[in-house]
């Protein structure tokens, strides 16, 4: 009842919204663009693999569901991802929290370093672990064959395999969403608690512990829908534990049964929207802390020596572990033969900039072209969110974050399937793989900016419109320069993941336009791990570089903010 | 009789409240005439509608009902963009990117002025304001009144037909909120600026203000000088809201002859000067300001005993309880008049000249 009173309300609004907009051509414009390429670049791919897999002779049938989930071929995919998803994010969770809680309430040395350590893995190609794991614990394995001479056999193809490597790349996730929330429960809760007689153990049970819940839930559901959605890893290292993401790529690129792909991409999708759902709409309204950014003022640290040291160790041995693996390719990327011959040489090098310059090119090229655009295409959708009024406005807003619960596979799918054909033929171009680059991420954007903008007053904006700019110079000259910060942020976030991805822009390469990350898969396939570490390499040094460059120009006009990259990445728990 | 300038009639407002579907008029019927160069402040408790008032003639909000005329223009349907009123913000919502300099001129570029005649203009507003030669001065680094100045500098070198104010110095301290109300006030009228000032604090409202407006839940409660405010208030609203601790007598009117009042108050007749509006048998309350009573520990009219002294150097504020009912009475120099103390008996005196009556 009080819904539908809502819903009438909501309609009265309109035509008054309307009559505003109406005032403002530059905004309805705006308004009118931004939601057709929502439309065109998020809802319609989605939209076109709801059609394949649940039509059938024209009419809707679920048909391809029930043929499915007969077949143990396909139903095994879906067990496989959930149960490595579900390992992957109480292990990821945990190591996360192990890292969070040291640096933020530990009498621990180095934590500068730890957190550096922690949050490295996300601007790295997630792939590179499983590459990592093949040059330490494979075959001609580096632990495995020069070690321990064979001793032991690690079955790093399958499901521990990617347990490891998953774990490895995705407990930073948990990590940020938990240090944020970690650091703003106000010290005077847990020095009120001690103060009334709990001991420090007391404490972390009855006060820490219990205001952390929801932000555990949170880091749980984010790096479960990451396993989810991880392509590079399981194609590497799966084995003969096929996972949705892959098989669905296999299905198709294999088999050319699109229809069958397009079935399993919609099994991929599903439990993937609900970790979404679960995350934005339950476990974020139970929290009690919010995370300002704020620091806040000192707190009492844990100092007895005995936890001390032994979280420290762990940490220790835990960054050992990272810094092994990343080692190692840094290593390989130096070796003439990984396996056969271990002298270092120049000769990976040599060949990724002669042979892969094309592939350097390209990246480079593309992501260069898409990283500003999606920048700003974040700030407008941001703006018009949070500062405007007008109908379809709630929608535009879970449109554009919808591309955090949406895996790689499923857009790329979704991209093959809307355009490959007219009114719109992009596969084969450039344009293509742009596109997938500005809306595959595009909902970090959009929430940092959601999140700066909820911050800052809206009377300034007001304050520009009463001296007699509309909403477009106001944007241009008021709103955006203020939100320098996350618009930054925002770039150096999507520059990352143009460099890294994968999963969906594996699907619209093409010979003409090709990706580092494509030519590394290709290396790892053909046993050229060498190389593949030496490309893996190359797009570290460019994502620091640019990273670099960035924060310079941050620096130039911005009052020396400092570049909230890692906020960019934590706020997708908020 | 001139046509006012500023000219506001029926003007309604409702909002529907987002998740509770219910409708919230934040203002009802407003009349008012403003004429050119007049400072009239909203008077009003939080949640009255004095901003939203100030908002919908600024063309933030859109009027559910009613027109403003500015300059015999309606403007109604101007957004706030182009219509000629300039806002003072609470916040001052400067803009922080941007120096002093570029916050002032902001208005004027938009306005495509020449450079130099902006220049001349902005040097010649700060030099008013009192912040010559800090033009390049990020206005993050400015004190509160320096920012203050600069909100005030950046609505007035637009030359406004109206410049509207959103209680402006609450975000200052007490001092400094009483030397930039007397700067504000000299300012607007030496330039004759019409003036449109939000406030919940009567002080302030007292001292800049031609007229208040005092408003309450969304309505106009009185209109008047800041001395017909606070001594002829036409409700019970004003006389409670407006003044410190107003006490409140009822009484019934026993006899009305030649220019004499007789009201009963407890079992005492109180003879009045101010037969006008008034009838035998009426119900009236007596409005009575604490400096209205004086405290006599011989005679008085009524008969009452301290509770509470509050010792303030220059004054003494006593409550005295008097059948069963709490007065406030303020009392000034006590070095001459000495101190009752708690229990003391006391005797009211009131002084019925400057006591207000209000039909009931």
């Amino acid at each position: 009842m009080t819904k539908t009173k809502r819903f009438v309300a909501y309609l009265k609004r309109i035509p008054s919204d309307i009559k505003k907009l109406l005032r403002e051509p530059f905004l309805l414009i705006g308004i009118i663009l931004v939601n057709l390429f929502l439309f065109l670049f998020i809802v319609l791919p989605l939209f076109k693999i709801f059609q394949l897999s649940f039509e059938d002779k024209g009419q809707f049938s679920l048909a391809i569901f029930s043929e499915l989930l007969s077949k143990k071929y396909n139903v095994q995919p879906l067990i496989h991802s959930l149960t490595l998803g579900i390992a992957v994010s109480i292990l990821g969770t945990l190591i996360g929290f192990i890292f969070a809680y040291a640096i933020t309430r530990v009498d621990i040395p180095w934590k500068r370093f730890f957190n550096i350590m922690a949050t490295f893995p996300i601007i790295a190609p997630p792939f590179m672990m499983s590459l990592s794991a093949i040059l330490l614990f494979g075959k001609q394995g580096f632990v495995s064959k020069l070690i321990l001479r064979d001793i032991i056999q690690f079955k790093i193809y399958g499901f521990y395999g990617l347990l490891v490597v998953e774990t490895l790349t995705y407990f930073s996730t948990a990590y940020l969403t938990l240090y944020g929330v970690l650091q703003a429960i106000d010290p005077a809760l847990e020095d009120a608690a001690l103060d009334l007689g709990a001991s420090k153990g007391k404490v972390f049970r009855s006060i820490t512990l219990p205001l952390a819940t929801p932000a555990i839930a949170s880091a749980i559901l984010l790096v479960f829908s990451q396993s989810l959605a991880d392509f590079g890893n399981p194609m590497i290292l799966a084995g003969n534990y096929t996972i949705l993401a892959t098989q669905a790529y296999l299905t198709i690129v294999g088999m050319f049964n699109m229809k069958g792909g397009a079935a399993l991409a919609i099994l991929l999708l599903i439990p993937s929207l609900i970790a979404f759902c679960l995350q934005k709409y339950w476990v974020s309204r139970k929290s009690y802390v919010t995370v300002t950014g704020k620091p806040s003022a000192a707190r009492i640290k844990m100092d007895r020596p005995l936890t001390k040291y032994s979280i420290f160790g762990l940490c220790l041995l835990l960054t050992g572990i990272i810094f092994l693996f990343y080692g190692m390719i840094l290593f390989g990327s130096f070796v003439k033969l990984w396996g056969a011959n271990h002298t270092l040489t120049m000769d990976n090098y040599k060949h990724v900039f002669t042979v892969g310059w094309e592939f350097i090119k390209d990246t480079l090229l593309l992501s260069s072209v898409a990283t500003p655009i999606a920048g700003i295409l974040a700030m407008i959708i941001a703006f018009l969110v949070v500062r405007k009024s007008f109908p379809g406005k709630r929608l535009m807003e879970l449109v554009s974050l919808l591309t955090f619960a949406v895996p790689g596979t499923v857009v790329g799918i979704g991209y093959i399937l809307a355009f490959n054909q007219p009114p719109l033929v992009l596969t084969g171009t450039a344009a293509i793989i742009i596109l997938v680059f500005i809306f595959r991420d595009i909902a970090v954007g959009v929430q940092t900016g959601i999140a700066e903008l909820q911050q800052i007053d809206p009377s300034i904006e007001e304050a520009s419109t009463d001296l007699g700019a509309d909403s477009s110079i106001t944007f241009r000259r008021i709103t955006l320069p203020m939100i320098t910060p996350a618009f930054y942020s925002g770039l150096a976030f999507t520059f990352v993941k143009c460099m890294t991805a994968i999963s969906a822009v594996i699907f619209v390469v093409s010979g003409r336009w090709n990706l580092i990350t494509i030519a590394i898969l290709g290396s790892v396939e053909n046993s050229d791990l060498s190389q593949a570490a030496a490309f893996s390499i190359v797009i570290i040094v460019f994502i620091l570089l640019a990273l670099w460059l960035i924060q310079f120009l941050v620096n130039q006009i911005g009052r020396g903010r400092k570049l909230k990259f890692e906020k960019a990445e934590a706020l997708q728990s908020i | 009789m001139k046509e006012a300038y500023l000219k506001i009639r029926n003007l309604t407002k409702e909002f529907l409240s987002e998740y509770q579907e219910e409708k919230v008029i934040a203002v009802k019927d407003f009349n008012i005439d403003i004429n050119k160069g007049e400072f009239v402040t909203l008077l009003g408790p939080s949640g009255c509608g004095k901003t939203t008032t100030l908002r919908l003639i600024g063309g933030f909000e859109n009027p559910t009902a009613g027109d403003i005329f500015l300059d015999n223009v309606r403007i109604n349907d101007i957004p706030a963009n182009k219509r000629d009123t300039c806002m003072v913000f609470q916040s001052y919502a400067l803009f922080p990117h941007m120096n002093i300099h570029k916050n002032v001129a902001y208005g004027l570029e938009l306005r495509r002025l020449s450079k130099r005649e902006i220049n001349e203009r902005v040097e010649k507003i700060l030099e008013l304001v009192g912040l010559t030669g800090l033009g390049n001065r990020p206005v993050g680094q400015l004190s509160g009144g320096q920012q203050q100045r600069v909100a005030l500098a950046r609505a007035m070198v637009n030359e406004p037909k109206v410049l509207l104010f959103d209680e402006p110095l609450s975000n200052l301290d007490a001092k400094l909120r009483i030397r930039m109300r007397i700067f504000i006030r000299k300012i607007q009228q030496e330039f004759n600026i019409t003036s449109v000032y939000v406030t919940h604090d009567q002080e302030e409202a007292m001292t800049l203000s031609d007229r208040i407006v005092v408003m309450n839940q969304g309505e106009i409660e009185q209109v008047g000088t800041p001395e017909e405010i606070y001594a002829r208030p036409k409700t019970r609203f004003v006389a409670d809201f407006i003044g410190k601790q107003t006490n409140f007598l009822t009484g019934e009117v026993i006899e009305k002859d030649d220019g004499k009042l007789r009201v009963k108050v407890w079992d005492k007749v109180v003879t009045f000067d101010r037969p006008d509006e008034f009838k035998k048998g009426d119900r009236v309350l007596l409005v009575i300001r604490p400096e209205m009573v004086d405290l006599s520990s011989r005679e008085g009219t009524f008969e009452g005993e301290v509770s509470l002294v509050t010792y303030l150097g220059s004054e003494v504020i006593y409550e005295v309880v008097a059948n069963h009912q709490l007065f406030t009475v303020q009392t000034s120099n006590p070095l001459k008049h000495g101190i009752y103390h708690r229990g003391n008996k006391v005797f009211m005196n009131f002084d019925l000249k400057s006591i207000y009556l209000i039909k009931e």
